[in-house]
C-alpha cells in the first residue's frame, strides 16, 4: 500500500500513511490487561508473601538485568556475551559511592546507572564494526573479562577477591530502613524495576523502537531506507548498559556487599539463559524467565545442592532442542484451540 | 628471553591444537561451540585416570585421550549438533553453554572439585641446551608434536580426498549431496576429528594448564580468542594468532605479571577493532 505515495504525487497520501503509522504505535504501545494482571501480581506478592522477600527481590533484580538484556538482543539483535560488564560496574559503583561519597540510596542508584551508561557508550562503537556474530560475542566477552581483571588488580579500591566491605546504606527516602528480612528491599527493587521497565516499553513502542527492529532484522535494508544504524544501535546500547548498571546497583544496595562475583562470566551466562527462558523480544521475557529461572534454582539446589548446575543445564538444553519459537507457540496454540471448542 | 619465546611457542601451539577442532566446526561447519573446552577436559581427565589408577606410561596414554573424546564428539554430533546446524548463533551459543555446565558438573560430581596431576616421564623432565639457551624438554616435545599435527591437519584439509569432500560439503551441501557425498557422515568424522584432537590437547596441557572440573571453562575463552582473532577462513589465521596469544601471554605474565590476563583481552579487542573478520578474512 505505501507504493501509492510514490504512484500519486498529492499531499494526502503521506499524510494517510503516517496517520496510519500513528494508529499502529498506539495501538502497539496500549497496555494490555495481561500486562496489568502481571504487575497486579507483583505488587500483590509484596504483600502476600512476606517471608519470601529475599529471593523476591532477588526475582527483580535479576529480570531487571534480564530486561535490560532484551533490549539489545530482542529489538536490535545485538549479541552479547558480556553483558555482566555494566552489571558488575554498577554494582561496584554503588558500593564504592555508599563508602566514600554519601549512603544515600538513589544518589548511588544515579552514579551507577550513569557510569555503566557511559561504559556502553564507550564500548558501543566496538560493536558497530563490520563483523559477526562471534566478532561481537567475543569483543562483548573481552569486555567483561578486562573489566574482571582490572576489579580484581585494584585491590586498594575494590578489595579485590574480598570483596568490598563495609558498605552501608542509609534508609530510603529518609525512612525506610533496609532490614534483615528484605521488606525495603523487595519494595525498592520492585518500584525501581516497574518504573524502568515504563521507559524501556516507552522507548521500544516508540518510533525509535520501530527503527531498531527494522535494523535487527535487515541492516542493509534500514540504511537505505535513511535509518542511522550506527547511533541507533549505540544509543540503545548505551541505554541498555544503563539498565543493566542499575540493576547491579541494586543488588549491591540490598545485599550491601559486592565481590569480584558480579563481573564472573557465569554472570553474563545466567542472564542469556533467563532471557531465553522467559523468551526474547517483548521485554517480559526477563521478568518471566526470572521467576522461572530462580524458582528452578531454588528447586534443584534443594535437591541437589552442589549440583544443581547440571540439572539447570539440562533444562537449557531440552529448551533448544525442542526449539524456542515452538515453546513461544505453546500458549498461543492453547488458547486458539480453546476458542475453537468453545465456538463449537 | 629466548627461552621465554620458545615457551611462548609450545603454548600457542598446544592452543593451535585445541582450537584446531573449533576452527573447524566454526569457520567450515558455521557452528558455534562453547562446549569445546569439555573434549579437551575429557582427553586430560582420560589420560590422568589412565596414568594415575591403571599405571599406563604417559605416551600410551596420548591415543587413548584422543580416541575417547572422538567417539563421545561422534555420537553427540550425530545426536544432538547435527540437529541445530541451521539454528541461529544464539541457539547454538546457549546450547553449547548448556553443555559446558553438564559437563563441569558432572566432573565435579564423578571426580572430585580437585586439581588433577600427573607425573610426567623422566625423559621429558628438566631442561636441556642449545648454544647457551634453556629449553625444557617437556615444551620442546610439545612443539614437535603439535608440528607434525599440524602439518597432518592442513594435508589432511588439502590433500586428501577426505578434505575435497569435506571443503565441497561446506561449500554447497545441497551440490555436494547431488555428487553423492555422504555430507552428515563427513560433518561427524569431521567433528570427531576437532573432538579428539581437543582431548589429545587436554591431555598434553595437564602440565601447563592444569585440570579441574573448570577447565572447559577457563580454556573457552582461550581459544574462542584463538579463533576469533585468527578468522575462520582457513587454518592459517588461527595458527598464527595461537603463537601470538600464546607468546603474548608468557612473555606477559613473565615480564608484567602485574597485569596478569589483562594483556590477552586487551590484545584480542585492539586486533579486533584493526581486523574485524579476524588475521585471514574470508575472501568474498
Amino acid at each position: 500500500m505505501t507504493d501509492t505515495t510514490f504512484a500519486t504525487p498529492d499531499r494526502a497520501a503521506p499524510a494517510g500513511t503516517e496517520r496510519r503509522a500513528g494508529r499502529d504505535l498506539l495501538r502497539r504501545s496500549r497496555c494490555k490487561p495481561a500486562e496489568i494482571l502481571f504487575w497486579l501480581a507483583a505488587a500483590a506478592s509484596f504483600f502476600l508473601l512476606p517471608d519470601r522477600h529475599l529471593l523476591l527481590s532477588e526475582i527483580a533484580i535479576l529480570g531487571l538485568f534480564a530486561l535490560s538484556l532484551d533490549l539489545i538482543i530482542g529489538y536490535a539483535g545485538v549479541v552479547s556475551l558480556g553483558h555482566g560488564a555494566f552489571f558488575g560496574l554498577g554494582a561496584y559503583v554503588a558500593g564504592l559511592t555508599s563508602i566514600h561519597l554519601t549512603a544515600e540510596p538513589l544518589t548511588g542508584l544515579a552514579l551507577a546507572a550513569l557510569a555503566a551508561g557511559l561504559l556502553g557508550l564507550l564500548t558501543g562503537p566496538l560493536l558497530l564494526l563490520r563483523a559477526s556474530d562471534l566478532t561481537r560475542l567475543m569483543v562483548t566477552l573481552g569486555v567483561a573479562m578486562l573489566l574482571l581483571e582490572a576489579a580484581n588488580r585494584a585491590a586498594w579500591l575494590t578489595g579485590g577477591a574480598d570483596g568490598l566491605q563495609g558498605v552501608m546504606i542509609d534508609p530510603l527516602l529518609g525512612r525506610f530502613e533496609f532490614d534483615l528480612f528484605g521488606r525495603t528491599a523487595y519494595g525498592y527493587c520492585l518500584v525501581v524495576t516497574f518504573a524502568l521497565f515504563l521507559i524501556a516499553r516507552r522507548v521500544v513502542t516508540s518510533p525509535y523502537g520501530l527503527s531498531l527492529r527494522a535494523i535487527r532484522d535487515n541492516a542493509l535494508r534500514a540504511r537505505s531506507m535513511g535509518i542511522p544504524v550506527g547511533p541507533r544501535l549505540l544509543a540503545i546500547y548505551a541505554f541498555s548498559a544503563l539498565i543493566a548498571g542499575i540493576a547491579g546497583a541494586l543488588l549491591t544496595q540490598t545485599t550491601m556487599f559486592v565481590s569480584l562475583d558480579v563481573l564472573a562470566f557465569h554472570r553474563s551466562a545466567d542472564v542469556l539463559l533467563v532471557l531465553v527462558l522467559g523468551g526474547v523480544g517483548y521485554l517480559y521475557g526477563g521478568l518471566i524467565g526470572a521467576i522461572a529461572f530462580k524458582l528452578l534454582q531454588d528447586w534443584f539446589s534443594a535437591l541437589t545442592p552442589q549440583y544443581w548446575m547440571f540439572w539447570m543445564g539440562l533444562v537449557l538444553l531440552v529448551i533448544v532442542l525442542v526449539g524456542r519459537d515452538r515453546i513461544d507457540a505453546l500458549p498461543r496454540a492453547i488458547l486458539h484451540r480453546f476458542r475453537r471448542e468453545g465456538r463449537a | 628471553m629466548t627461552t621465554i619465546l620458545i615457551d611462548g611457542i609450545a603454548y600457542g601451539m598446544l592452543l593451535f591444537v585445541m582450537a584446531s577442532g573449533l576452527a573447524v566446526t566454526l569457520g567450515l561447519m558455521n557452528f558455534v561451540n562453547l562446549a569445546h573446552g569439555a573434549f579437551a577436559m575429557i582427553g586430560g581427565y582420560v589420560t590422568a585416570l589412565a596414568m594415575n589408577r591403571l599405571g599406563m606410561p604417559f605416551l600410551l596414554t596420548l591415543p587413548l585421550a584422543f580416541l575417547v573424546p572422538a567417539l563421545i564428539g561422534a555420537v553427540a554430533e550425530r545426536m544432538l549438533y547435527a540437529r541445530l546446524y541451521r539454528r541461529s548463533h544464539l541457539d547454538q551459543v546457549l546450547f553449547s553453554i548448556a553443555l559446558v555446565f553438564m559437563a563441569m558438573t558432572a566432573a565435579d560430581w564423578l571426580l572430585g572439585s580437585s586439581q588433577m596431576l600427573v607425573t610426567l616421564p623422566g625423559w621429558l623432565q628438566g631442561r636441556f641446551e642449545i648454544a647457551g639457551i634453556g629449553i625444557g624438554r617437556y615444551r620442546a616435545f610439545l612443539i614437535v608434536l603439535c608440528a607434525v599435527l599440524v602439518v597432518a591437519l592442513q594435508l589432511v584439509l588439502a590433500r586428501t580426498r577426505f578434505g575435497a569432500r569435506l571443503r565441497a560439503a561446506v561449500d554447497d551441501q545441497r551440490a555436494a549431496r547431488g555428487l553423492g557425498i555422504d555430507v552428515g557422515g563427513i560433518f561427524a568424522a569431521t567433528f570427531a576429528m576437532g573432538s579428539g584432537l581437543a582431548g589429545l590437547s587436554g591431555a598434553l596441557g595437564i602440565e601447563l594448564m592444569g585440570l579441574d572440573p573448570t577447565f572447559p571453562l577457563k580454556i573457552m575463552v582461550y581459544v574462542l580468542i584463538v579463533v576469533t582473532i585468527g578468522g575462520t577462513a582457513s587454518l592459517t589465521g588461527p595458527f598464527l594468532a595461537a603463537l601470538i596469544i600464546g607468546t603474548a601471554d608468557v612473555a606477559g605474565k613473565y615480564y608484567i605479571p602485574e597485569l596478569g590476563a589483562f594483556l590477552i583481552y586487551l590484545l584480542m579487542i585492539v586486533l579486533l577493532i584493526l581486523r574485524p573478520q579476524g588475521l585471514i578474512a574470508p575472501a568474498r
